[in-house]
């Protein structure tokens, strides 16, 4: 079990916001072509970042807390942290928009 | 180039997008942040478990504070760290959340489905 701890953080962070999407309607989801063309320049990003940081040995990750599994040298964790942590922060904003009515910029 | 200087550029660089590259203007925005000051409070929680966990541990070489160990809790506050996590790491946040939210709003002229 030990090995799942990165990835149940993970999840706990998708399950703890997934309330926003059902609940207030913030329609991050439903808005799927959107979040994909939004998360690609920024995985892409950060996952050269993430690479480059642990080549320099910047940081690194307990082998007994993550799956084990990898792509390219990045555990898989990593890669999905630049998917979840994205959607939480969206489905944030769209939350503080649903509820304050507050402009974000992208009205027409 | 250590983690405190990458996490400083990178800071400067998402500034320089939302307001001029993709215009955005986030940062002019109540509406920003207020949602980042939500988003910050769980990153300390989240993040504090990842690294109080030592899932994830970094080199003193490469922080303001002292290197961490594997499976193990740096200081809690103190020595560059806040809630286990370098402070450098906010930083890095910043810069995801920001960067983030930038497309999501420069997507959001251009398509909404």
């Amino acid at each position: 079990m030990t090995s799942l701890a990165y990835l149940l953080v993970l999840v706990a962070c998708l399950v703890g916001t997934a309330p926003l999407e059902l609940v207030l309607g913030t329609r991050v989801y439903a808005r799927w072509r959107r979040l994909l063309l939004t998360l690609a320049p920024v995985v892409a990003v950060f996952v050269v970042w993430d690479l480059l940081a642990i080549r320099a040995g910047h940081w690194d990750f307990d082998p007994t807390q993550v799956t084990g599994l990898a792509l390219g040298g990045l555990p898989v964790e990593e890669l999905l942290f630049f998917v979840a942590i994205p959607i939480c922060a969206i489905l944030t904003l769209e939350a503080v928009r649903a509820v304050k009515g507050w402009t974000v910029g992208d009205e027409r | 180039m250590s983690y405190t200087s990458a996490a400083l550029l990178a800071v400067a660089l998402t500034v320089v997008l939302d307001l001029f590259v993709l215009r955005t203007r986030l940062l002019t925005r109540k509406v920003f942040w207020t949602a980042y000051g939500i988003i910050v409070f769980f990153q300390l929680i989240t993040n504090g478990v990842l690294t109080g966990r030592g899932i994830v541990f970094y080199d003193g070489d490469a922080i303001i504070g002292s290197s961490s160990t594997a499976g193990q809790a740096p200081q809690l506050l103190g020595d560059g760290r806040i809630v286990f996590a370098p402070f450098e790491d906010l930083l890095f946040g910043f810069a995801l959340v920001v960067q983030t939210l930038a497309w999501w709003v420069w997507w959001g002229r251009r398509v909404d489905r």
